[in-house]
């Protein structure tokens, strides 16, 4: 079960390794990372195995979050793949536009990695 | 001779007459109204008696005697035109008197020319009173005329004095006037410095929420990977225990990849800070080798979140170009960054400008993007912002590095931003230039010497 974490912060690459380890180690949870909108939208073509959640940044130059968002909802209209937005703490007006374009669910940062742990198990 | 006591009588009512204008003696008055009345009554004896042979004389004695005085007296020196107007006369008569008591027959014989004498006399007198007459009359013009002039003259001083109370009125006022200018003007260079100084304060207030942000990413690193490393130590803990040694070996590698980046953003929101705390100082005014590559990146993502924070919609692409063979230039690097980020946020603000209006008219091609690029000319380094906005009209180009000009609504921009990095990079020995192409682009161009 691929999740497609896309964020321009490349460490978050080795915090999601970290915070998962055990997870990734057993096979429960498989991580992907895109470091650009773009680059999320050509992984997702080439990807084998489609993903199954797909989290990612809003702030992020050049292909915001929100544009990402309203690329994957025109190829899918419905999950899966899940979309899942990370929003700053505070940011209701792209909450809210989020929503409108089809985001399934929120995470404020900084990230709750007990609550995500609960969530990503959940639904794979 | 009749006329002797009228010409008698005439004078001395003149003499009354001057000495009552000159001398205000009340005496001499009373003395000459008696003298008056005494020739008329003498007169009026001589009418009726046969007394003419004595008064005749009294006459004569009479007139020479007021002739003497009236020209002895300076007091009495208008009386001598008359006087010389009938002394001829007088002294035919006094002539014809004399021969008739002390010699006869002379007398007889001249008495036809001295009748024919009296004839001139009489003319003398008539030509010299006509003369006093004429004389008295233009006295009385030029006295008139002086009178006329003194009027004027009075008058001229009066409105002289008129005038310079005015002109003294009119000076204090421009010395008030003047005082007060100095006074807004004193206030004028106070408040331009501190319009400076809140220009600076605004270009700081944009950063803290950029800045905010940016400490926000490397600050939740810390967290996390702290928090991941304290559950690490606790597997450690029980791997040495199990005595998985290579298991134990592979966790602290993976503590140790953490402790780095841990190390590597808590630099970096230090770096975030310092380059915050360098904005706000009052420039050092000392020049440093720096990296113009880093200050560029820097100052264009501070500008960027910092606008993202602001507006929520604001989404422009920024790209940049940098030349890696520029080395470090020397600047006073708050100074050319707070230039940049005047560029950069302008730029910013006319592409999101844009953008706007092109997403409220409808079109969706327009990709607002601002980029920036480093290259090294010569001896020189050029920076280049390049935005795809709507260019510069042409009457707006003339104006824009002018202090206090701007075209962004009231209140949200103080137009000295352009006017203070044009001076700065002018004190750097360099130059601030703008290209524009209307309706497309606008590129602002620093060029800095690098030693």
């Amino acid at each position: 079960m691929k999740i497609l974490v896309v964020d321009d912060e490349r460490d978050v690459k080795l915090l999601f390794q970290q915070r998962f380890r055990k997870e990734i180690k057993s096979g429960a949870l498989n991580f992907v990372f895109a470091f650009s909108g773009e680059d999320a939208l050509s992984i997702m073509k080439t990807m084998e195995q489609k993903a199954v959640l797909i989290l990612s940044d809003i702030n992020m130059p050049g292909m915001s979050g929100l544009e990402l968002l309203e690329q994957i909802r025109m190829n899918y209209e419905k999950p899966p793949p899940m979309v899942m937005m990370i929003t700053a703490y505070g940011d209701e007006e792209n909450r809210s536009t989020a929503k409108r374009l089809g985001a399934d669910d929120f995470l404020t940062k900084p990230l709750d990695f007990a609550l995500l742990k609960n969530i990503l198990l959940n639904i794979v | 001779m009749i006329l002797e006591p009228f010409v008698l009588l005439f004078i001395i009512w003149h003499i009354r007459k001057n000495l009552r204008l000159l001398l205000p003696n009340t005496h001499w008055n009373k003395k000459l109204i008696w003298a008056m009345i005494g020739i008329a009554i003498l007169f009026i004896l001589e009418r009726t008696l046969p007394i003419t042979i004595v008064t005749k004389w009294i006459w004569h004695l009479l007139i020479l005697g007021i002739g003497y005085l009236i020209f002895r007296l300076p007091v009495l020196e208008r009386m001598r035109t008359i006087i010389i107007a009938v002394l001829p006369l007088i002294i035919i008569n006094i002539i014809k008197d004399l021969l008739k008591i002390i010699y006869l027959p002379l007398y007889e014989k001249v008495d036809n020319y001295l009748d024919f004498a009296i004839v001139f006399a009489l003319a003398w007198m008539i030509a010299m009173l006509i003369r006093s007459n004429k004389q008295n009359k233009a006295l009385k013009k030029e006295r008139q005329k002086t009178l006329a002039e003194e009027e004027r003259n009075k008058f001229i001083s009066a409105q002289k004095e008129k005038l310079e109370l005015i002109v003294e009125e009119r000076t204090a006022e421009i010395t008030k006037q003047k005082d007060e200018l100095m006074h807004a003007f004193n206030e004028l260079t106070n408040t331009q410095a501190q319009l400076i100084q809140s220009e600076k304060m605004a270009s700081l207030g944009e950063l803290t929420a950029g800045i905010a942000h940016e400490i926000q990413n490397p600050l939740n690193f810390v967290n996390n990977f702290s928090e991941v490393n304290t559950e690490l130590i606790d597997e450690l803990s029980e791997e040495v225990d199990k005595g998985n040694l290579d298991e134990v070996k592979t966790i602290a590698k993976n503590i140790k990849e953490n402790e780095q980046k841990i190390n590597h953003h808590g630099k970096r929101a230090d770096a975030i800070v310092k380059g915050m705390l360098l904005h706000s100082r009052s420039s050092s005014g000392v020049k440093e080798p720096t990296d113009i590559n880093a200050l560029c990146d820097e100052y264009l993502r501070l500008a960027y979140h910092g606008l993202r924070a602001k507006d929520k919609s604001f989404n422009a692409k920024f790209e940049t170009h940098f030349d890696e063979g520029i080395g470090k230039v020397k600047i006073i690097p708050q100074d050319i960054g707070r230039v940049i980020l005047n560029l950069i946020t302008n730029a910013f603000y006319v592409v999101d400008d844009k953008s706007s209006s092109a997403k409220a008219s409808g079109e969706t091609k327009y990709e607002p993007t601002v980029s920036i690029s480093t290259k090294k000319v010569g001896k020189k380094v050029e920076i280049k912002v390049l935005d795809n906005g709507n260019g510069i009209p042409k009457k707006v180009l003339e104006k824009i590095f002018q202090p206090f000009f701007t075209t962004k609504p009231t209140g949200q921009g103080t137009g000295l931003g352009l006017s203070l990095s044009y001076d700065i990079v002018k004190a750097h020995g360099g130059e601030l230039s703008v290209e524009t192409k209307e309706g497309k682009e606008t590129t602002f161009t620093i060029k800095l010497p690098i030693g």
